[in-house]
């Protein structure tokens, strides 16, 4: 036999196995950098946050005056305002976002057409928060006032609308909210429509029933895990947002009822204080990131858990 | 139980030699009780119904059925003298002189050249690579359908000529032994007759297994022939496990066999 | 008359609803795409007539220092590209190298599952917490050299957001690799190294790369995390110790500069938006490309 004698390494020289086995070591460590980095988050923050956890307890979750002059502590209006702007805005982007996604998996318009929503929509979300914000500022809020004061004017005696729309407020932020977890919720929405099997429509179809009919009754009952599974995403999403949101709520940890007036989030709460702080107030900020930590974690592990339940069903 | 002729005396020079080799797929056994002696510089065939193992007990004998997690084996696999299962034994090094050619045609997104040229290199290849690629074409018999365009890529070829470039891959690392999976079941009778005639001109340098359910195949091709079945784990049915009924030279299996289940097999009554 | 019955019935209850309905659905796609269009415009035409040499070139002025001119956004440019890169260079090897564990050594299994199982959970992790969490551990410590906010703070931050996108894109891109070039390479007795990184890694290279562009232009358009880690600059960064001084960004330039009340300082905010946008729609669209050609394969 020819060549016979030319392979060299027929029996492995020691360094490549030990190549072998490094690069499954690298690889494992990499891989376990998540848990890591995880764990390390919830080290820092929490470890962070001992202090003020003892100093102030639960009462710092129900109690609204943070003042650092006079070194008192409470989160009750960033909590409030994470919770009420991630809630509403999911409220106003949910019929948006699933109502765009079934006008582009259904065939109402041309295929082409449906395509270049579905890329404009992506390219909404590639949009950087902090331009969001801006353009909130400069732009959103001064072309909504008006209409902002008209609600004032004939609902005010609602405390939700209660005070005067002056600029920066709770309202805009919600809108702005909305208009950054659209493209999430739109596109989890659209591919689990697509995902459901086509011979469930044409047997709807077949019995006579309308394109409506055959959608509420048939195609969004069977994606529906799905897309509770991405509304909950985007629920996490609009609670962690922080750039636009600190440009535009109003940062004022004063509570109050309207959503005309400033309010604060725990995220811009931290955008904003966070570089300047020190002693108790950085422990606080750390509780109150330990608070935004856990909301977020609980929603998207449940979110997974939603999105995992779905894809054993097919 | 024990239906099965060992025939110990039949294989005096043995390459590899299966002993009492047990294979399982998460606790569940797919395979017993193998014994095996496979001559050396000789075409063995693995038939049998499918679900008998024969695939099974050809991967355990290049350990491929590691890359399978839940999978694992009993017994003792001796190739050259050594028992490959052993801890000390590096499997890689194990494939390098057991090659293998699968049932799908499963060439690299690379060129011809680079195809054949890529396992020479990481068996550590020294010498003239050209030489190297066009002497392992030739001996694949797909040299002249390739030699003009050895660097287009390997799936420009047909699905035959992609089996034969995959032969090409294996003869080129220069194994002792080469494993053939079912080699021609995804390929045209015309393929399958060049593809057997490649095997013929390489018994003259290599040891071959091949798995085939193609019964003709076996009798053309393979100078031993190893026939498996499968019976029920228990007597409720349930399962089913392989093992292996008779093995002899081929002839002797087609014409003269010993056991009943060969009988009905070779005749078409089953399987 | 049976034809008659058969015929459309525009005015029928049934059709007027499933029109009602068509309709709802299609003014929600318009309000969808409205925010992106005049976001688009007002960045166009705000943004765009601040565009010109000096935005390019000049470093930013401190605010009320010259009511008319506020400089350029030059250091903020090339900021924002090393802040990225800092970010990418981090994360791309350990999000790659986390992805090829889990797609060929350990397919299956609680570790892996769990890792995964991490990955999204760490993707969900809001962007400021990975400012807070390098804060803590980085700027507050001054732990790297004695320096505090600092350009490798920043990267470290980013490269957060960035690992867990990079890990799940490599493991899905190898996953959707044949298993059929796994055999053929370790059939012919290439060990496990040389098979990943010869065969299935270049197999899966243009869906990887897809998803970590992708990555990029996520991690370049970030603010929160950089804010108090690269924190901002109104110099050129410059000497050997620049990865350890303070560096500005596009992005943090823009927020600074937008809650200024100087309206110099603001024009310029929308100077570095259009910018920011143009480059990250620009990254979108490379990472567009790259996954067409991995559809034509």
């Amino acid at each position: 036999m020819p060549f016979n004698e030319e392979f060299v390494l027929r029996n492995r020289p020691r360094m490549e196995k030990i190549i072998d086995q490094s690069f499954q070591n690298l690889v494992l460590l990499m891989a376990s950098m998540v848990a890591i980095i995880l764990l390390g988050i919830l080290t820092v923050i929490f470890l962070g946050s001992t202090e003020s956890i003892a100093r102030y307890g639960f009462k710092f979750l129900v109690q609204s005056e943070w003042n650092p002059v006079n070194d008192q502590y409470g989160a009750f209006t960033a909590i409030y305002g994470t919770l009420l702007t991630s809630l509403a805005s999911l409220t106003l982007a949910i019929p948006l976002g699933v109502g765009t996604a079934i006008f582009i998996t259904e065939n109402f318009i041309h295929h082409k057409l449906r395509n270049i929503i579905g890329v404009m929509v992506e390219l909404l979300a590639a949009i950087p928060s902090v331009v969001l914000g801006l353009w909130a500022v400069y732009i959103m809020e001064p072309f909504l006032r008006p209409s902002f004061l008209l609600i004032h004017k004939y609902l005010g005696w609602i405390p939700l609308f209660g005070s005067e729309p002056l600029g920066p407020g709770v309202a805009p932020a919600i809108i702005v909210l909305s208009i950054m977890i659209l493209p999430i919720i739109t596109s989890i929405s659209r591919d689990s429509l697509n995902q459901v099997p086509k011979k469930l429509r044409e047997a709807s179809y077949g019995i006579g029933s309308t394109r409506w009919i055959t959608i509420f009754r048939v195609i969004l009952p069977a994606a529906i895990s799905s897309i509770t599974g991405g509304i909950l995403l985007a629920l996490g999403r609009a609670m962690g947002e922080t750039m636009a949101v600190t440009m535009i709520i109003g940062n004022s940890n004063t509570f109050n009822f309207s959503i005309f007036s400033p309010g604060y989030t725990i995220s811009a709460m931290l955008a904003n204080q966070f570089g300047e702080a020190d002693g108790n107030q950085v422990s606080s900020l750390m509780y109150a990131a330990l608070v935004l930590m856990i909301l977020t974690l609980t929603v998207n592990i449940f979110a997974q858990w939603m999105v995992k339940k779905l894809s054993l069903k097919y | 139980m024990k239906k099965q002729t060992l025939n110990t005396g039949l294989i005096s020079n043995e390459i590899i030699s299966l002993e009492n080799v047990s294979i399982s797929y998460s606790n569940v056994e797919a395979v017993r009780n193998i014994f095996c002696k496979i001559p050396r510089s000789k075409v063995t065939s693995f038939i049998g119904p499918s679900g008998c193992g024969k695939s099974t007990v050809l991967r355990a004998i290049n350990r491929m059925n590691d890359l399978i997690e839940t999978s694992s084996i009993k017994g003792r696999v001796i190739f050259e003298g050594i028992d490959i299962y052993d801890k000390k034994i590096d499997p890689v090094e194990i494939r390098r002189r057991i090659g293998m050619v699968f049932q799908q045609p499963n060439p690299f997104p690379k060129s011809i050249y680079e195809n054949i040229a890529f396992g020479a290199r990481i068996n550590g290849y020294t010498g003239n690579m050209n030489d190297l690629v066009e002497y392992s074409l030739r001996k694949a018999a797909v040299w002249e359908e390739c030699k003009d365009k050895l660097n287009e890529s390997g799936y420009s070829l047909s699905g035959g000529q992609q089996q034969r470039l995959c032969i090409a891959r294996t003869i080129a690392i220069k194994p002792e032994v080469i494993l053939m999976d079912e080699p021609c079941s995804a390929l045209d009778p015309i393929s399958t007759l060049k593809i057997e005639e490649t095997i013929h001109e390489l018994k003259k340098s290599f040891t071959i297994i091949i798995v085939t359910h193609n019964m003709q195949q076996a009798l053309r091709v393979s100078d031993y022939t190893a026939f498996y079945n499968a019976e029920p784990t228990s007597k409720d049915g349930g399962g089913k496990v392989g093992y292996l009924v008779e093995f002899n030279e081929t002839e002797k299996v087609f014409n003269q066999p010993t056991q009943k289940a060969t009988e009905d097999y070779i005749s078409g009554k089953f399987g | 008359m049976t034809n008659n019955k058969l015929s459309f019935n525009y005015s029928s209850k049934r059709n007027i609803t499933e029109f009602i309905f068509t309709f709802l659905s299609a003014f929600a796609s318009i309000i969808v795409l409205m925010p992106l269009i005049f976001i688009i415009i007002y960045v166009i035409i705000k943004g765009g007539s601040e565009l010109n040499l000096s935005l390019l070139t000049q470093l930013p002025e401190p605010p009320g220092d010259d009511l008319n001119n506020a400089g350029g956004v030059g250091n903020a440019i090339i900021g924002t590209f090393i802040v990225t890169l800092l970010a990418a260079l981090i994360s791309i090897p350990i999000g790659v190298g986390g992805g090829i564990y889990l797609a060929e050594y350990s397919l299956k299994g609680p570790f892996s599952k769990f890792i995964r199982f991490g990955a999204n959970v760490l993707s969900g992790v809001p962007s400021i917490i990975a400012g807070v969490f390098i804060y803590g551990i980085i700027v507050s410590t001054r732990i790297i050299l004695g320096s505090n906010f600092s350009a490798i703070a920043g990267g470290l931050a980013l490269s957060i957001l960035m690992i867990p996108t990079i890990i799940k894109t490599t493991d899905e891109g190898l996953k959707l690799v044949s298993n059929d070039l796994r055999k053929a390479s370790i059939g012919i007795g290439a060990s496990k190294f040389i098979t990943i990184i010869r065969i299935t890694l270049p197999a899966a290279f243009n869906s990887i790369s897809t998803g970590i562009v992708l990555a990029i232009a996520r991690a370049s358009g970030e603010t929160a995390p950089l804010i108090f880690t690269a924190l901002f600059s109104f110099y050129w960064p410059s000497g050997n110790d620049m990865l350890l001084q303070p560096l500005a960004t596009l992005s943090v330039l823009i927020y600074n500069f937008a809650m200024e009340p100087y309206e110099a300082q603001n024009q310029l905010a929308w100077g570095a938006s259009f910018l920011l946008v143009t480059l990250i729609l620009f990254i979108n669209l490379l990472a567009r490309w790259l996954s067409n050609k991995t559809m034509e394969k």
